[in-house]
């Protein structure tokens, strides 16, 4: 699996969405996507990349295009 | 840059002030005309109040601060509904009124990025293991989050792995700590609860049983309100050298903070005092006539934050009692404020995480 399917498939399970609905657009507080579901998604993501993400860039997290962003400092590429 | 990037981009706890009390001052004669235009209630209080020029203020204490009881009566924002992403309301035993406080996207960003700076000051960016003193039911009702559930929530960014000790008869899970802490031995872990909480779940549990458990390596952060406890004769002093004879615990920090402006949080230093974050300052008032007291003198306790854009609560008389302790020089190495609570305006209802979660207990005679 890709990266972007990985990433794809962290933020279609915690958020509860289907994959082929997730764009560079899709924010916080928008549909599923509120505080606790960013938990859910946070766990998701470190899991799926075997990565720890630092507290600042939980918070940062914002859409799925800043967790591209986000990702690329951990040498995760897309 | 704006006075409120700044106050962002600057370290916590690092502007002098009189530096922090200009850049405050600047976007709080912003923040107050805004509300004015924004929210009727709001502009009909302050045209009552007489005051004429809304952003004229030659200084913080000028500003006009509303009662923070306003917020259960009336629906007080300053953004359209369509705005509004989600809505607080208070802890509040069953037959007292709530506050609801309406959030926009841009306030409740701010609220997270205000509690990261603050947290991270003290507990450093890495997440740790967190262990968690309540149930995970508090968090389960999505559509009505609780200022319990909000604070549990918003606390959580802050940690990995995260573990309720709780069950949801507000029962110790025992076995499943102990199989947690041996999982995350010779690591740092962050514990977080509500201090009656920590005090009559975790600690109390823990002393009757024969199972000893070491926490020595944990950093515990809690809130909520001291009432029930100071009934049972448990100051903050006893807490924190209770918590340490019993777990070895020795890095355990109190914050003070309200609904009403979520992130702005007062956070205890290892000095046992309680400090003003960057973006928040508190001014201590006379009960009999409202002047401005001068450190030392117990007082009533005015709240003033940058964070709230979305519904006036920029500067809040709260009910609560407090004493500032000085300014610039605690010998933590904090700037700002710093200052103590000291228990609640005569007459005031209860209110807190903490407390009325006390309170419900004792007059249903089980926990919900």
């Amino acid at each position: 699996m890709g990266n972007l399917e990985k990433l794809k498939k962290a933020f279609s399970e915690s958020l509860e969405i289907e994959p082929e609905t997730i764009t560079d657009e899709l924010s916080y507080s928008s549909g599923n996507w509120d505080s606790i579901a960013h938990l859910a998604l946070i766990a998701s993501i470190e899991t799926e990349f075997d990565i720890m993400l630092a507290s600042d860039d939980v918070i940062d997290m914002s859409s799925f295009q800043k967790a591209k962003e986000i990702l690329g400092k951990y040498d995760i590429k897309f | 840059m704006s006075a409120i990037e700044e106050l962002f981009s600057l370290p916590q706890y690092s502007i002098h002030n009189d530096k922090k009390r200009a850049l405050l001052l600047e976007e709080l004669k912003q923040l107050t005309q805004f509300h004015y235009l924004n929210s009727i209630p709001y502009k009909n209080i302050i045209d009552n109040l007489g005051i004429r020029d809304k952003n004229k203020f030659g200084s913080i204490e000028e500003l006009p601060y509303i009662p923070v009881r306003l917020f259960k009566t009336q629906n007080i924002k300053s953004v359209p509904d369509s705005e509004v992403i989600k809505t607080l309301t208070s802890s509040g035993t069953t037959n007292q009124q709530v506050s609801r406080i309406a959030l926009n996207k841009e306030t409740s960003m701010l609220q997270v990025k205000a509690l990261a700076s603050i947290i991270t000051s003290y507990i450093g960016q890495q997440r740790l293991p967190m262990i968690i003193i309540d149930t995970d039911a508090t968090i389960k009702n999505k559509s009505s989050l609780s200022a319990r559930g909000a604070g549990l929530v918003g606390l959580s960014n802050f940690g990995r792995d995260h573990f309720f000790a709780l069950d949801e008869n507000m029962e110790l899970k025992v076995d499943q700590l102990l199989a947690y802490l041996e999982k995350h031995k010779n690591e740092q872990l962050l514990l977080f609860g509500f201090t009656f909480m920590v005090w009559q779940y975790l600690y109390q549990t823990m002393k009757k049983t024969d199972t000893k458990i070491d926490l020595s390596n944990a950093t515990l952060i809690h809130s909520g309100g001291w009432k029930k406890l100071i009934e049972q004769s448990v100051s903050n002093e006893v807490f924190k050298s209770e918590l340490y004879k019993l777990f070895g615990m020795k890095k355990i920090y109190n914050f003070y903070g309200m609904v009403e402006q979520v992130g702005s949080i007062y956070m205890e230093c290892e000095e046992g005092h309680l400090h003003t974050p960057n973006f928040a300052e508190i001014i201590i008032r006379d009960y009999n006539d409202w002047s401005v007291l001068p450190a030392g003198k117990k007082g009533v306790v005015q709240t003033i934050s940058v964070l709230p854009k979305s519904y006036p609560g920029h500067s809040l008389l709260t009910e609560d009692m407090g004493t500032i302790i000085g300014i610039d020089n605690c010998p933590c190495g904090r700037k700002g404020t710093y200052f103590s609570v000291n228990g609640r305006v005569p007459k005031a209802e209860l209110r807190g995480c903490s407390d009325t979660h006390a309170e419900t207990v004792q007059s249903n005679g089980r926990a919900n």
